[in-house]
């Protein structure tokens, strides 16, 4: 067991955790965020995206003992009242289904636009294909980066 | 996910009672059975009369509504009370929506699956917010000493022609005193406010934000945290294991076994529990088990399906029998046959199985859970874990996913006999190797199909036979092989095709792995090998395959104007490019009527698919948008289904493990698809959530032969190398 400080959404946190522990369990169930969520535990579906100095990372394959002092920033700290442009987009065209994959596909979003605020189609295959939805969001995904790209 | 709604019937008693400090509830009474509209005034009678109060306004002008099934990603959160509040004149911002969790006043419909949530509520539901909105408008008159049709319902008020106006709230006391009305008058479609439209739901904000809770999300005070080991040969027996070095796991606190329950299967599991996931999880794979495989070692795909072409010899038995098909096929002079096959394939929700279990003093027993079936959780639990009645909660919350897997409680079962050993709470998670392990899974379908033409190429014998594991006989121990078996001969004798000849026959093989329900079913598969085949006929016949399919339906039915309305939309009779080729199949099933038409291009060595155009018949539709946004998401699930590995044995257990090698389509693989709707209104309504499942496989590959000549016979393909 190590203690580490960490960064996350802007506030510090100390945790007493094993320093192979996936940053992913660390914010869930010590920090007690839950909307960067559990999907494959290999980084191959994207739940648990987040964001490591703005960097989107997947958190249940990146051992807390790497973090350092790097930014995290997860889904609870895209914005304060559900109003990023992803966020307004996500709504207005009703892309989540049973949602569960949504943080990860925003989080993925949200890196892709900062990058590249105007994103072409094959901008967009390349920055969300590590984004598992098994509810089929996709087509609703794009035209939500588009539209996005648009209200920024 | 053929939970029927048979007991629908017994939903059709209207009654009211005054709550005390609880304002105006309205419900539905599973007591008596004397018709639609029949009332009573329940005052002060509310246990006797074993309500299902689905809505509840309180003096201060709060209202809520009750859902009753689970959202699963289906849209229910919002198209369930949507149809209260309708009625009842009141926009969803209004309302606090809270999810039933199998409580006996919610009655028997708390579940989600057969794509039933909206057609079996919407006329019920609908009258409980008529009911309620008509008791306010007497009191309103009432109070204000004026005739009823001089007010009207609006926003959560009672409005007078003078101006006075009264909050719901306001009335709520009077309203209770009030005999409910007999027969409550529904709205007329064309003054709708919410159904048909495109209304917002309530559940998008929260998962756009991170904020709304799933089943894994939850934690109560003093919980610990277990992970399961399962034998990965299925059907294997627990001999022993040593726990010395996954005790020694920092965090680790205790090992116990458990039962993993699913259908007639009863599964042997040791569960490492810690004071973190990830210590139970590191102890979990500490763990050395000694398994007895019993033979199951042995166990492989390929065997199998060679031992399912090889049943097919078989007659087996008849599911359907209409004309005589056999002395018609022998003597027809065009004639054909051929033998189609499709994969095992999992559900693969990306939130993995969990459930939170906290057994108390006294027997009872509270559960946490992303589950599809809350009222049978209620039923079967009180039984299997001997719970008084009203000592068992359960707590629903959003499942990240259900496509049929969480119609099992396999996992709950696990949570609750570890909480039961252990008397603190526990949280259960499956890892995605659990998940895709130990299934349950879809099953295989193979199917041996004949048809015959007359000289003229019209179809005039037709036979699907189908050789398959049950759904069934994985259900329950007694099976009878020997009977019709309707869960493995799904849709199959339902098409409205117009052939005189017909006889479809069933050919069970058994099999040890637990194989359950998938979101449409057999359908998924046995649409598959029905559609083409139908095309390998109009091919036969020499017929375009959307006029020969037209040509089968010369009476009017909702299936001809599915595949009118893909003419239509698809520009059918439209040249295409050089290269390319169209396909079309429509299925109609226990869920409902569907129909793709899809264009593809050769590309390489493969295909690139070009176009999708989807049609769904519903009758009546509560949001356009949900039911567009299902079919798209149906496209997607049923594009896996056919390209992707699918799920395969080899030594006794599943060779996938995790999305790397059980893959699903991704972001860049899926071009978009045009859902159109058919909502011609009227009294029948069909389901949403998978009729755009089965005809998707089949409109693609007919697609392909069209462009290539290659016919595919045997799913899942390669779309890279066809």
């Amino acid at each position: 067991m190590a203690i580490y400080e960490i960064n996350i959404n802007s506030k510090s946190y100390k945790v007493d955790v094993e320093p192979s522990m996936p940053l992913l369990w660390v914010i869930r169930d010590f920090v007690g965020l839950t909307g960067t969520k559990f999907g494959c535990g290999i980084a191959q579906c994207g739940a648990c995206t987040v964001h490591l100095d703005g960097t989107p990372i997947r958190s249940c394959s990146f051992p807390v003992s790497a973090v350092g002092a790097k930014k995290i920033t997860t889904i609870e700290g895209v914005s304060a009242n559900v109003d990023h442009a992803i966020q307004k987009a996500w709504i207005e065209l009703q892309v989540p289904q049973c949602g569960y994959c949504q943080s990860g596909q925003i989080m993925s979003a949200v890196a892709l636009l900062k990058a590249k605020p105007k994103p072409t189609d094959a901008d967009i295959d390349i920055a969300m294909q590590g984004n598992l939805c098994r509810c089929g969001t996709y087509q609703r995904i794009r035209s939500a980066i588009h539209r996005a790209a648009e209200l920024i | 996910m053929e939970k029927t709604a048979s007991n629908i019937n017994r939903r059709n008693f209207i009654k009211l009672s005054g709550i005390t400090g609880a304002g105006l509830m309205i419900g539905l009474s599973l007591k008596g059975n004397n018709g639609v509209g029949q009332v009573a005034n329940l005052s002060g009678e509310l246990p006797a009369f074993n309500l299902t109060p689905f809505v509840i306004i309180e003096k201060s002008g709060a209202i809520t509504i009750f859902n009753t099934s689970p959202e699963i990603g289906q849209g229910v959160f919002q198209s369930i009370p949507a149809l209260i509040a309708e009625e009842l004149e009141v926009s969803l911002d209004q309302v606090t929506i809270k999810q039933t969790g199998g409580e006996k006043q919610f009655g028997p419909m708390q579940f989600a699956g057969g794509s039933m949530s909206v057609r079996s509520n919407y006329t019920n539901l609908r009258k409980v917010g008529a009911s309620a909105k008509e008791m306010l408008l007497t009191a309103a008159s009432q109070q204000w000493n004026v005739p009823v049709t001089e007010c009207r319902a609006e926003g959560g008020k009672i409005l007078h022609s003078s101006g006075k106006s009264a909050g719901y709230g306001e009335l709520v006391e009077a309203a209770s005193k009030l005999e409910v009305p007999k027969s409550p008058k529904l709205k007329d479609p064309a003054d709708f406010k919410l159904l048909g439209k495109n209304i917002l739901r309530p559940d998008i904000p929260l998962k756009s934000s991170g904020k709304a809770i799933f089943g894994i999300d939850i934690s109560v005070p003093n919980m610990v945290y277990a992970s399961v080991a399962h034998c990965p040969v299925f059907g294997s027996k627990l001999v022993s294991f040593d726990d010395t070095a996954a005790k020694k796991v920092k965090g680790v606190t205790r090992v116990e076994t458990c039962e993993r329950i699913i259908g007639k299967y009863k599964y042997p599991a040791v569960a490492v529990i810690a004071d973190n996931y990830w210590a139970a999880l590191q102890g979990r794979k500490a763990l050395a088990i000694k398994w007895d495989h019993q033979g199951n070692e042995t166990f492989n795909s390929k065997t199998y399906e060679q031992r399912l072409r090889n049943l097919s010899k078989k007659e087996g038995v008849v599911a359907h029998n209409q004309g005589d098909f056999d002395a018609t096929f022998k003597a027809a002079p065009l004639k054909l046959e051929a033998f189609y096959e499709t994969p095992v394939v999992s559900h693969s929700p990306i939130e993995p199985m969990n459930c939170v279990a906290s057994w108390m003093e006294g027997s009872k027993l509270e559960i946490w859970a992303s589950t599809q079936v809350p009222g049978d959780i209620v039923d079967s639990f009180s039984k299997a874990y001997n719970v008084p009645d009203g000592n068992l909660k359960v707590n629903v919350l959003f499942n990240g996913g259900g496509f049929g897997r969480r119609l099992y409680n396999d996992y709950i079962h696990e949570a609750v006999q570890l909480t039961k050993k252990i008397g603190q709470p526990v949280k259960l998670i499956w890892t995605r190797e659990d998940d895709t392990q130990n299934g349950p899974f879809r099953p295989m379908t193979f199917s041996a199909m004949k048809g015959a033409l007359s000289a003229d190429g019209k179809a005039i014998a037709f036979q699907h036979k189908v050789i398959a594991p049950s759904l069934d006989a994985s259900e329950k121990e007694n099976y009878d092989p020997n009977k019709p078996d309707g869960t493995m001969t799904e849709g199959i004798s339902e098409q409205k095709y117009e052939i005189a000849n017909m006889k479809n026959l069933y050919v069970y093989a058994d099999s040890h792995i637990p194989y359950v329900a998938w979101r449409a079913v057999t359908s998924t598969t046995l649409a598959f090998a029905h559609e083409c085949f139908i095309d390998e006929m109009a091919v036969k016949a020499k017929k375009d395959p959307m006029a020969f399919r037209l040509g089968m339906l010369t009476k009017e039915s909702d299936t001809k104007n599915v595949l009118q309305k893909l003419k239509e939309v698809s520009n059918w009779d439209k040249p295409l490019p050089a290269g390319w080729g169209k396909g079309v199949a429509q299925y109609e099933f226990f869920a409902g009527l569907g129909g793709y038409v899809v264009m593809v291009s050769k590309k390489g060595t493969g295909v690139k698919i070009e176009k999708i155009y989807a049609v769904i018949d519903l009758g009546t539709v509560v949001n356009p948008d949900t039911v567009k946004a299902q079919v798209e998401g149906a496209a997607v699930m049923a594009l896996t289904a056919a390209i992707k590995s699918g799920i395969t044995f080899d030594k006794g257990q599943t060779v996938q493990t995790n999305y790397h090698n059980n893959q699903l389509v991704r972001f860049n693989e899926m071009p978009p698809v045009d859902v159109h709707i058919l909502a011609n209104g009227g009294s029948t309504i069909k389901g949403a959530g998978e009729p755009g499942l089965p005809p998707f496989a089949p409109a693609l590959c007919n697609a392909i032969f069209a462009a290539t000549g290659k016919r595919i016979r045997r799913l899942p393909f390669d779309i890279n190398k066809v």
